[in-house]
């Protein structure tokens, strides 16, 4: 058995392992103890479970490849690898299934600390080869941090009380007049995405202006968000004009903004077409932009008055705002319909922004696309400000 | 003589109250802190810092109250910030353009024996650019004067003879960054370039650049847009033959030869200045002191260590 050498890598180890059997099982934990993993190089990645199964797959949310795929056993040991070609600058979500008498078990990869939350439990993190984790969307101690004041709206259009958690930049003055943007989904982006972690530093750094958002909690999201006529009334005739007359806001097109990802995204998309005088900026991320060309959507149920509503608008495409950003991560499945919205978008003569990532339909993609897209709509005053 | 130190942000490592000391060690201080507009009276580290007595000029206060109270100069007031940022608007758009003919020569590969001739062509018409645009700038200023001629206005009358006495009863003014554009609207408002003159003054980051002769406006890496340098307009001209840029390490891409080379060349003969954390240089009525250890930009793209 060749020795391992101080100047092997991680993956020459494991390939001289797989290639003349696994050592004993003291140089296997120091393996595992000495190095990170999954194994992360240009162009590809390895990951790894140690541990007693009959089988271990990879299961993830990559769009494009097989959802499951099986890890291989190092010959003669309870170590186990997979290695994928990932492009740099990648973020895959994943878990491990591992199998037992044919029964399998979805469990985090023990090896790797990295975790995204989502509000279906949490996935473990692969951030490929060159990857950065932006540093504005960590606390920084020196932003000034902004106020979450709990608020609820009885809504006349949807029967029932609706919880906005309003956002108040650090040093809000009622003398000032701010932008307002309504996120739908609010909970989750300040949950899982540490939106307002991500507004203070953007706020601090004087990349986005200071601004109130309000903080939408859907109660029945499926439906509210599916483009229905009622919900998009709420956010336009009654929770606009009332924020507005209670707070210090600027009160015009421009100084207004709707935002939201996946259903949420459709949500903000259908408000802005219903009232196109009201809403100067659109931030759409990974939109549910489901339709047909021919045939029946494949989707489901849910998707019904949605594609009926996208098909409608691609017919006749209008302008809706001012300033539109759209992202969407590669490795999800609605890739197709965000890039086939794009040029639709741009033909009304809308200031149009689309980004990509290679990623997929998460909260941390969402979160890592915020400081484009918020810029974007809502510039700080970076440009003039010399402190 | 009149003393002036420009000195990097204060923010971090603040030194100010040691060079007020070395410069004007008796005597009560002004200080100009309109840059932070709303939060202009926020002042307590400031007054800490310098220990001892100073007062505050309260000129983003006092334009509220001009503006709140003289209606039909408000009006003009207004009128002419919108002319400013139309101005900013089609001088960016052309920006873009004639930055594009400069670097579109620089990403050339294969390069001819004319080639430097075309580019000095192009950086010429860069230049122009700068030179059509501060000229509008300054054209529109002088128009405003002399047709609004604000100074003869009552309320801007009251201030003015107000700052003039606090400023004539201050051993030293210190100018303190924030909003470039707004600090340097409120200072030219109430005449301060004449105020001033003649004054020790200490100033810092966008206070600096507001004394300078000529304003630009920097950030290689903004989240938007392509981060052209622009004029903002020709500040109040104490502080002359200098381009500050505060900020440098955190603004500029000081690794980019190409960028700090052409950067420099567009503004020369100005003296590029980075000014971070920990930097200082003085002036002697207006001018820099060179034997003062510094940094500078120079032409070939490199920052320098000059003065030692």
């Amino acid at each position: 058995m060749t020795p391992v050498t101080d100047t092997m890598t991680a993956r020459e180890t494991l390939q001289m392992w797989i290639d003349e059997g696994a050592p004993d099982a003291a140089a296997i934990d120091a393996f595992i103890e000495q190095n990170s993993f999954p194994i992360v190089e240009p162009g590809s990645v390895t990951y790894v479970f140690h541990g007693q199964a009959d089988g271990v797959n990879l299961r993830h949310f990559v769009f494009g490849l097989p959802s499951t795929q099986p890890l291989h056993r190092v010959p003669h040991s309870d170590l186990w690898y997979l290695t994928l070609d990932l492009p740099d600058c990648s973020r895959m979500e994943y878990k491990f299934e591992l199998l037992f008498h044919g029964q399998g078990k979805w469990i985090e990869d023990p090896l790797n600390p990295n975790r995204a939350l989502d509000p279906f439990g949490a996935n473990s993190v692969l951030q490929s080869y060159g990857y950065e984790h932006p540093d504005w969307t960590r606390h920084d101690p020196e932003a000034r941090e902004g106020t979450i004041e709990e608020l609820r709206f009885r809504s006349r259009s949807l029967h029932h009380d609706y919880p906005v958690s309003l956002y108040k930049p650090a040093r809000f003055r009622r003398t000032r007049r701010y932008p307002l943007l309504i996120v739908m989904d609010g909970g989750d982006y300040l949950h899982f995405s540490k939106m307002k972690t991500v507004l203070d530093n953007l706020i601090h750094r004087l990349e986005v202006s200071e601004m109130i958002v309000a903080f939408t909690h859907p109660r029945d999201r499926l439906n509210e968000y599916a483009a229905m006529p009622e919900h998009d009334r709420f956010l336009a005739e009654e929770l606009t004009p009332r924020l507005e007359s209670r707070y210090p806001l600027i009160g015009t097109r421009e100084g207004r903004g709707l935002m939201g990802a996946s259903f949420g995204a459709l949500a903000s998309f259908s408000t802005a077409l219903r009232y196109p005088d009201m809403f100067g900026g659109l931030l759409l991320q990974s939109g549910s932009f489901a339709f047909t060309d021919i045939g029946e959507q494949q989707r489901g149920p849910a998707f019904e008055p949605v594609v009926e509503f996208v098909n409608r608008y691609r017919a006749k495409p209008v302008p809706m705002a001012e300033k539109v950003f759209v992202s969407c991560g590669m490795y999800e499945s609605l890739i197709y319909e965000n890039r086939s919205m794009v040029p639709l978008l741009q033909s009304t003569d809308m200031d149009v922004r689309y980004v990509e990532s290679r990623d997929g339909h998460n909260w941390e993609n969402w979160r890592d696309r915020m400081r484009d897209g918020l810029s974007f709509l809502f510039p700080g005053p970076l440009w003039m400000v010399y402190e | 003589m009149s003393r002036i130190a420009l000195l990097g942000p204060q923010r971090l490592q603040p030194f100010v109250g040691e060079v007020a000391r070395e410069l004007e060690p008796h005597g009560s201080g002004a200080a100009i802190t309109a840059g932070w507009q709303e939060h202009e009276d926020a002042v307590v580290e400031l007054h800490e810092h310098l220990d001892r007595h100073t007062y505050n000029l309260d000129l983003y206060k006092r334009t509220e109250e001009v503006l709140r109270h003289d209606s039909s100069f408000a009006d003009a007031y207004r009128e002419r910030q919108n002319e400013l940022r139309e101005l900013q608007a089609y001088y960016r758009l052309r920006l873009d353009a004639a930055i594009e003919g400069v670097t579109a020569l620089e990403r050339r590969a294969e390069r001819g024996p004319r080639w430097e001739e075309a580019h000095t062509d192009a950086m010429r018409a860069l230049r122009t650019l700068d030179l059509e645009h501060a000229t509008r700038i300054v054209e529109g200023n002088a128009r405003f004067e002399e047709h609004h001629r604000p100074l003869e206005h009552g309320h801007i009358r009251k201030h003015h003879r107000q700052l003039r006495k606090m400023i004539d009863d201050a051993a030293f003014v210190a100018i303190a960054g924030g909003h470039v554009a707004v600090l340097l609207n409120r200072m030219r408002l109430f005449g301060l370039a004449e105020l001033l003159a003649g004054k020790t003054i200490i100033a810092w980051s966008a206070g600096a650049m507001a004394i300078s002769e000529t304003i630009v406006l920097f950030h290689d890496n903004p989240p938007q847009g392509a981060g052209n340098a622009e004029i903002l307009e020709n500040g109040l001209g104490l502080a002359r033959g200098v381009l500050l840029l505060p900020h440098a390490k955190r603004r500029l891409d000081l690794a980019s030869q190409e960028r700090i080379a052409r950067l420099t060349t567009r503004f020369s003969p100005l003296r590029c200045i980075p000014m971070d954390e920990g930097d200082r240089i003085d002036l002697e009525n207006g001018v820099i002191l060179t034997n003062r250890p510094h940094r500078e930009l120079t032409t070939a793209g490199a920052v320098e260590t000059a003065g030692v």
